[in-house]
């Protein structure tokens, strides 16, 4: 029954592995920026927001010029500078980091500032000019399994790999990731040894929201590919409980994208396939929200972050010691 | 020798202090200089000027000759100034190879990419060469504070520090780790290096420096050679007047029964593990007994074991014969446990609340302060008065918050609501750490007193000269077990501190 008619490529678990890819993409990309600023000790809950402001500027910028690498630019533009804001909040004027983060999500998430873009450039119900489309060739794109799984996938996909051996090589072999990670862990340490704390803050805090401007690009530019309101329903929220998931490791942010990809694919397979047509449908989309929950709830305990090696210094303010 | 730093009419002020008021410094190479004061004489602010954190609002550092200024930390540790903070400044998870190449963007550090294999045997090289080997894979978390000190200084020898200031480097040594750290920091100096040695210690001071530059209150008082300086003359150099060093008084009161007992006490830390491993321990009546011991080997969750702060996970704390359930604060003050702790400002007291709230804090289930669930405000403003009047508390009424008094007096708050409740045993720890040698004396005072009236008096302290001077008996904890136990009037600091690097075999 698993293989149906279509062979091998058709099984059930070649199509949710599949969908496990394309869904953990956008995922992926925004779960490695919230590790680069959580890595500096910036707790940022406005990936959502970002994701969305990424998704519609993106959008635009493919519907005004039609190049994609452009549109990925100004989807990454528009995300850092919303976390410009964030930065600047919470590391200039040292506002809590929680209260910022939420402020940031419901200003530009949905029915918020990317709403409103989306309204007034008059994107919505508009098809794409170009979305990012496999690109290999046919013959490696139908291969068994690996075919519709890895190789039938949008540069997007390979670009994140990319990303996460870059992230990796960054925070473990070179200086300024040694430096990023002495900020996050210690910044008392970092500033007395020279390093600057609030540049490093900064830094990783906008890239970190350029990166989930892109992940919010993933989905208005390849997955659906349109500009819907809303449209990344929850992903950034997801993305900050992978990171977490990942023990702020990119290595495993992979896994972890994907383990989460699977479930946001599952209820669409499961539904076309009549899988489990008894359960309601709403059962399975609440999947990766309901794993989200558990996941925070049970690493929300400062000791169980210390164990899981969260960064120590993650969401307090670095203050001179002053008198 | 030609001076290498010298700081000229330094002032700083912070909103309502002047912290540093012309001060004068200037320190030579190839000398080990002491800056020696009491607390809050500016011997802080003036080092971390030194080191670029703060910028004199007046005043010219010279270094070799040549005037600087430091925008950031960053530019003092490229002049070659580096620093062993008092409380270190080591990133935890990180190896010691990490650590010590942290921030360094010379030479080595200007590569992009870090290669520990060739760090980790500098790092080594550089141990060795001062006798103060570490090993360089091992995380910091894994060390002991002496060995984390260490890391500290190779940190500023691999950065080629020729001045290296050291913030009261002792406080968490043993004797003997204290030392073999004068022995490198006389390495060092031999070179030709300038070591300023940060302190409040004497006999420290006359241990191991060439000179010392005496400060109180913001001000320069004067710079003299340690060879021709007494303890005696230089405390009366920092105090400002002649002052009698802490020694050992004998006390009027009896000895009688014991009134706590500890059995066999295991507890966990605050990061898992066992903070206590099977601590025995008895106080008795009129008796001064001192928990002895470097700083992290248990001390404070002894104390809080014993106070009902914190669960024990085995074991028994007895007052008067009966056994303690555990883990229950008020139970314990019922039982006649009174409880000075190490942080008087935040475990001590409240500290925005006002003197008279702090001072019935214990006791406001008691008819005096309260009538059915209203509390009875004159009775509980003359309590407070009559207090501060008692215990000499100067700075302010009963209204003031408590976080405006100065540490001597806070601590004088504390110590007259723990003394009124009438207790059997008081847990004392490191009551005067901080405090300047007028209020210590008063502390050490009314410890004496109580011991005399009756009460079983625990001291836990990292001062030896602190408990040579009150205690009867010495008890040395070691990594959250007794490892000895000496009469005080008959040991010496060395039999103290080899019991305190773990035991003497």
């Amino acid at each position: 029954m698993l293989v149906a008619a279509g062979g091998i490529n058709n099984a059930v678990l070649v199509v949710v592995l599949a969908s496990a890819v394309v869904y953990g993409t956008p995922l992926l990309y925004a779960a490695l920026g919230e590790l680069l600023a959580e890595r500096a000790g910036v707790l940022n809950l406005g990936v959502e927001g970002m994701m969305l402001v990424g998704a519609v500027m993106g959008f635009w910028a493919v519907q005004r010029t039609g190049s994609l690498l452009l549109a990925i630019g100004v989807a990454a533009v528009a995300g850092g500078a919303m976390a410009l804001i964030h930065a600047f909040l919470v590391v200039t004027l040292r506002a809590n980091q929680i209260v910022s983060g939420l402020a940031l999500t419901i200003f530009a998430g949905a029915a918020g500032l990317s709403s409103y873009l989306g309204n007034d450039l008059n994107l919505a119900d508009q098809p794409a000019k170009h979305a990012f489309s496999p690109f290999l060739p046919r013959s490696w794109r139908t291969a068994d399994v690996v075919g519709p799984v890895l190789l039938n996938q949008s540069a997007l996909v390979y670009a994140s790999w990319v990303c996460v051996a870059l992230v990796a090589v960054y925070l473990s072999r070179t200086r300024p990731g040694l430096n990023l990670r002495a900020v996050g862990e210690s910044p008392a340490a970092a500033d007395a040894m020279g390093i600057n704390v609030v540049a490093y803050r900064y830094v990783h805090t906008v890239v970190g929201g350029a990166f989930a401007g892109v992940g919010g690009a993933c989905f208005s530019l390849a997955i659906t590919p349109q500009w819907v309101d809303g449209l990344t329903s929850g992903a950034g929220w997801i993305a900050i409980a992978l990171v977490i998931f990942a023990f702020w490791r990119p290595t495993l942010c992979l896994v972890g994208a994907y383990f989460f990809g699977a479930f946001s694919g599952i209820p669409f397979t499961f539904q076309a396939r009549g899988i489990l047509s008894g359960v309601p449908p709403e059962l399975f989309q609440s999947l990766p929200y309901v794993m989200t929950v558990v996941v925070l709830v049970l690493v929300s305990s400062a000791g169980a972050r210390r164990r899981l090696g969260a960064p120590a210094s993650l969401g307090t303010p670095y203050v001179r010691e002053e008198r | 020798m030609p001076s290498a730093v010298e700081l000229r009419d330094i002032t700083k002020r912070f909103p309502g202090v002047v912290a540093n008021d012309g001060v004068r410094f200037e320190a030579a190479e190839g000398e080990v200089h002491a800056l020696l004061g009491e607390n809050g004489a500016g011997k802080s602010t003036l080092s971390n000027i030194l080191t670029g954190l703060y910028r004199p609002d007046e005043g010219e550092i010279v270094l070799w000759g040549e005037p600087v200024s430091f925008a950031s930390p960053r530019d003092a540790l490229d002049a070659g100034i580096g620093m062993v903070h008092q409380h270190f400044r080591l990133v935890p998870p990180f190896t010691v190879a990490e650590n010590v190449i942290l921030g360094d963007h010379r030479g080595e550090g200007k590569k992009f990419m870090v290669h520990p294999r060739r760090i980790e045997r500098n790092v080594a090289e550089l141990g060795k060469r001062y006798r103060i080997a570490v090993d360089p894979r091992a995380r910091i978390w894994q060390l002991s504070l002496g060995e984390q000190q260490r890391v500290e200084i190779l940190k500023a020898l691999y950065r080629q520090a020729r001045i290296l200031i050291l913030d009261e480097p002792t406080a968490v040594l043993t004797p003997q780790e204290a030392e073999s750290l004068f022995e490198t920091l006389r390495v060092m100096a031999d070179e030709g290096r300038t070591v300023i040695f940060i302190s409040h210690k004497l006999h420290e001071v006359k241990a191991v420096a060439d000179r010392v530059t005496v400060l109180r209150d913001g001000r320069t008082i004067d710079t003299v050679d340690t060879g021709s300086a007494t303890p005696r003359s230089l405390a009366a150099l920092m105090v400002g007047r002649e002052v009698s060093l802490a020694e050992r008084v004998e006390r009027d009161g009896e000895i009688g029964a014991p009134v706590l007992e500890v059995r066999g006490l295991w507890a966990h830390g605050d990061r898992g593990g066992d903070a206590l491993r099977g601590v025995d321990l008895q106080v008795r009546t009129g008796e001064i007994v001192a928990i002895a011991g470097v700083a992290g080997n248990g001390q404070r969750e002894l104390a809080e074991t014993i106070t009902g702060m914190r669960a024990a996970a085995d074991g028994q704390v007895v007052v008067d014969g009966r056994p303690l359930r555990g883990g229950d604060a008020r139970e314990a003050i019922r039982a006649g446990i009174a409880h000075v702790p190490e942080d008087r400002l935040h475990t001590g007291v409240a500290p925005s609340l006002s003197i008279a709230s702090n001072v019935v804090l214990k006791s406001y289930r008691g008819k005096q302060v309260t009538r059915g669930p209203l509390l009875r405000l004159r009775a509980i403003r003359d309590h407070a008065a009559s207090l501060i009047r008692r215990y000499d508390v100067r700075g302010g009424g009963p209204e003031l918050p408590a976080r405006q008094l100065s540490g001597g007096n806070l601590q004088k708050v504390v110590l007259a609501r723990e003394f009124h409740g009438d207790p059997r045993v008081l847990v004392v720890a490191s009551p005067t750490r901080g405090l300047d040698v007028a209020a210590i004396e008063t502390v050490h005072r009314y410890l004496r007193d109580a011991a005399s009236s009756g009460v079983g008096v625990l001291l836990i302290s990292e001062d030896l000269d602190e408990i040579l001077a009150l205690a009867d008996r010495v008890a040395v904890i070691y990594e959250g077990a007794i490892v000895g136990e000496v009469d005080a009037g008959a040991t010496t600091v060395e039999e103290i501190g080899l019991l305190m690097a773990g035991g003497a075999g």
